[in-house]
């Protein structure tokens, strides 16, 4: 696709416009029935749920005894979210409310988040260091490192909350009689083991990616300046790491953001300690209030939609800007042995940045 | 030029989808198909569709026309109201008789998805059990036909109690004795989801309280009988005479529990009694019989459950769907129901001597239902179970004071209803 690309770009140059304008036109109509898909799968969703949560719920006619199409309701819904407002005021949502539990519902998500990805990006780190050595069965161990990661989130989940059952196996084995689906401490930690163990491969493989970037001549280098171990890794491995590492930081970022399926499964899907975001945004439609539901909804899209900004124009800019003096530092040092490693190396440094991105 | 016809069809085909995404208007539909008749479905969750599934057969080798199709709902309870609800709300014909939780009807039927059966599908309700009648019935209108009701029952082994305890301390009284077995005193189901609500307005019934007054709208769980009982929960939770691991129980974990010999009493669906004697894995074998759960002063007041039969307003066959709904109502039906631990809504079954030899809970459970309440009627139950189970658990398990959980309790079923 690329190379074709490429040499059509080269075949044009020599009569650049009317060439250009007719493959101009030609992309269009193929990009056209991918754009449709979209518009139909993403845009309209996103769209509808937008107008819908400035709409109000259904309203219940005590007359009739019937629900009747609510009218038009402004910031209504979000106000009530966000001012935890019930219909009495300013904090008037009593506990057994869905809105009594929207601030919770986002301290717990961003304390799962922010310990998850952690511990995640320091194990993923270790693993994938671990795994770029050139060890005996290495394929073996990249192959067995990836399972818990090719396991459906909702097996997982069931896996784990067999385990954490009150006489699962890890009360069993300690003696113990934690109370790991009910206590509010115990099961945040249960869905961080779990989560941990899910996601951690991920996280190992895509900075194993940006670790094999990384050429032996610059650590040969290194060395040779009498650089030990542990500068070596501060000083060369890190920042040139940094690029896919921040991309796999991004990544979980948004993931842990929006986690539902393990909550909802090792907690049940009821209100409790493990209460995410998401968790609370279904909660909400099964009760019937679907344009509540949808402003709950835009909130979260938007506090995650903030956080990829955040990442992306914070980090992700540094990130740039870290790559490319890498990038001609690396096809120097490369342009001796061989060419065809060198594009194809910095391609993949390159690339994660156009991922972040799209994303 | 092929290009553009190609693009067009996409367009078009982009705008059926959208515009069939998008609702219509809500009213209608009641007065079409009523004696439409040909094969129909019939919705239930997979949990206990096998209870109906000799009923349909004998209903399709009668009536080779109008043949009934099973469709089987998601086991869990949540799972099987979330499909049946994406379906209506999208005006669809797909399920035309959905077995219903008795907790749905009043919202199903508020929301104009049902079909009410009056006029040419009135429905001969004199010889159901009336209380099963009344969770069918909204706004005075019959919306659904009952099929199955069910009351908690009191499970106790008869190798370590005597005579059936009738109040509640008198089953608190036991508690030396299950700790000479070591044993738990009794269990139930306390996790925080629908069955805490069935526990906790049990307890609030059973202690002379209501959970709603009699409009069926205002709040009365902080009246001193209702604080009662949730409060003689709550100490006996403190103390251990319910076990503490109930917290995570449900009616599953109770009935495993149950069925290894780990507890002395339990209060569960009358679905254990078979699980009890059939199952091979039981360790209770005979050593166990049931009653009706207590309160304060004599038994308690079981929370009823069980299934309704409500007829799509949008089929388009409700003739033949209205006769099947009636069949299943049929003595033999019943009947069969009985022989299943599937509690009849045919009063007459209970008074059936050949089956009371053969089934020896029925009268237990005939006292439990007429002394069952139903769960409040009301087209918000699903955030109006919410107020009562997250405060029920607070008070319950967390240990909160009473008084503070009743009052939240009031105050989120008041916003919960749009008060």
């Amino acid at each position: 696709m690329s190379d074709s690309a490429k040499t059509r770009r080269t075949d044009a140059e020599p009569a650049p416009t009317r060439r250009w304008r007719g493959d101009r036109a030609s992309a269009a109509w193929l990009i056209a029935p991918a754009m449709i898909v979209l518009a139909i799968v993403i845009g309209y969703p996103i769209v509808s749920a937008i107008i819908q949560s400035f709409s109000q719920d259904r309203i219940f006619n005590e007359q009739t005894g019937f629900f009747e199409e609510g009218g038009f309701a402004g910031l209504q819904n979000y106000w009530g979210w966000l001012m935890q407002d019930c219909g009495n005021g300013i904090n008037s949502c009593p506990r057994g409310t869905a809105g009594s539990q929207f601030w919770q519902s986002i301290g717990v998500t961003f304390f799962l988040t922010g310990v998850t990805v952690v511990i995640e990006v320091l194990l993923g780190f270790w693993i994938a260091i671990i795994m770029g050595r050139n060890l005996w069965g290495r394929g073996l161990l990249r192959a067995a490192v990836l399972v818990p990661w090719a396991i459906p989130t909702a097996v997982t989940a069931k896996l784990w909350a067999f385990i954490f059952a009150p006489q699962g196996i890890v009360n069993s084995i300690t003696g113990l009689d934690t109370q790991w689906t009910t206590g509010t401490w115990e099961l945040l930690t249960a869905v961080i083991i779990a989560d941990v163990w899910k996601t951690t491969p991920f996280v190992a493989l895509l900075i194993l990616a940006g670790l094999q970037m990384i050429p032996k001549d610059v650590y040969d280098a290194a060395k040779m300046d009498g650089a030990t171990r542990w500068q070596q890794f501060t000083k060369v491995t890190l920042p040139l790491v940094k690029p896919a590492l921040l991309v796999a930081i991004l990544f979980r970022l948004l993931d842990a953001l929006r986690m539902y399926d393990l909550p909802a499964i090792m907690q049940g899907n009821t209100s409790g300690p493990a209460t995410t975001m998401s968790m609370l945004v279904t909660a909400t439609i099964r009760e019937g209030q679907f344009a509540n539901a949808s402003a709950l909804s835009t909130i979260v899209f938007l506090i995650i939609f903030a956080c990829a900004f955040l990442m992306v124009k914070g980090l992700g800019v540094n990130a740039v800007d870290q790559a490319q003096p890498n990038r001609r530092k690396v096809g120097a040092g490369k342009s001796k042995k061989g060419t065809s490693a060198d594009t194809s190396s910095t391609k993949a440094v390159v690339m994660p940045r156009e991922d972040a991105g799209g994303k | 030029m092929k290009r553009r016809t190609s693009a067009i069809a996409l367009g078009a085909i982009a705008a059926l989808v959208l515009s069939g995404c998008s609702g219509g208007d809500a009213d209608g539909g009641t007065e079409e198909g009523l004696d439409g008749r040909g094969p129909i479905s019939f919705a239930m969750g997979t949990n206990d569709a096998g209870k109906l599934q000799p009923i349909i057969e004998a209903w399709n080798e009668e009536n080779p026309d109008e043949q009934v199709s099973l469709v089987e709902l998601p086991q869990e309870a949540d799972g099987q109201r979330d499909t049946l609800v994406q379906s209506l709300q999208a005006e669809s014909s797909d399920y035309d008789v959905m077995a219903l939780d008795v907790t749905w009807t009043a919202e199903f039927a508020a929301n104009g998805w049902l079909q009410p059966l009056e006029g040419d599908l009135e429905l001969d309700t004199s010889g159901l059990l009336p209380a099963t009648v009344d969770s069918a019935t909204y706004v005075d209108t019959l919306y659904a036909a009952p099929q199955n009701t069910n009351a908690q029952l009191l499970f106790y082994r008869t190798d370590i109690v005597d005579e059936a305890p009738t109040t509640w301390d008198d089953l608190l009284g036991y508690r030396d004795a299950a700790d000479a077995e070591d044993l738990d005193l009794l269990i139930m189901q306390l996790q925080n989801y629908e069955g805490l609500t069935v526990q906790t307005t049990q307890a609030i019934n059973s202690w002379g309280g209501a959970v709603v007054d009699a409009d069926g709208q205002t709040p009365v769980v902080d009246s001193p009988e209702a604080t009662a009982g949730i409060q003689a929960l709550a100490d006996a939770y403190e103390n251990g005479d319910i076990a503490q691991r109930t917290n995570g129980f449900t009616e599953e974990q109770t009935n495993l529990a149950f069925l290894a010999g780990e507890a002395v009493f339990a209060y569960n669906w009358p679905y254990m009694y078979d699980t009890a004697t059939s199952e091979p894995t039981s360790e209770v074998g005979d050593d166990f019989d049931v009653a009706a759960i207590v309160g304060p002063d004599g038994p308690g007041a079981s929370t009823l459950g069980g299934y309704n039969n409500g007829i799509n307003v949008h089929s388009e066959n409700k003739g033949t769907a209205f006769d099947f709904i009636q069949f299943i109502l049929s003595e033999e039906n019943q009947r069969g129901f009985a022989q299943e631990s599937f509690p009849p809504v045919l009063a007459s079954i209970y008074e059936d001597e050949a089956l009371i030899d053969e089934f020896p809970y029925l009268p237990a459970l005939q006292e439990a239902l007429e002394n069952a309440q139903p769960r409040p009627v009301t087209p918000y139950y699903a955030g109006v179970s919410r107020a009562i189970a997250d405060n029920a658990y607070s008070a319950i398990v967390e240990g909160r004071p009473v008084d503070e959980a009743v009052a939240d309790m009031s105050s989120a079923i008041t916003s919960a209803t749009g008060n």
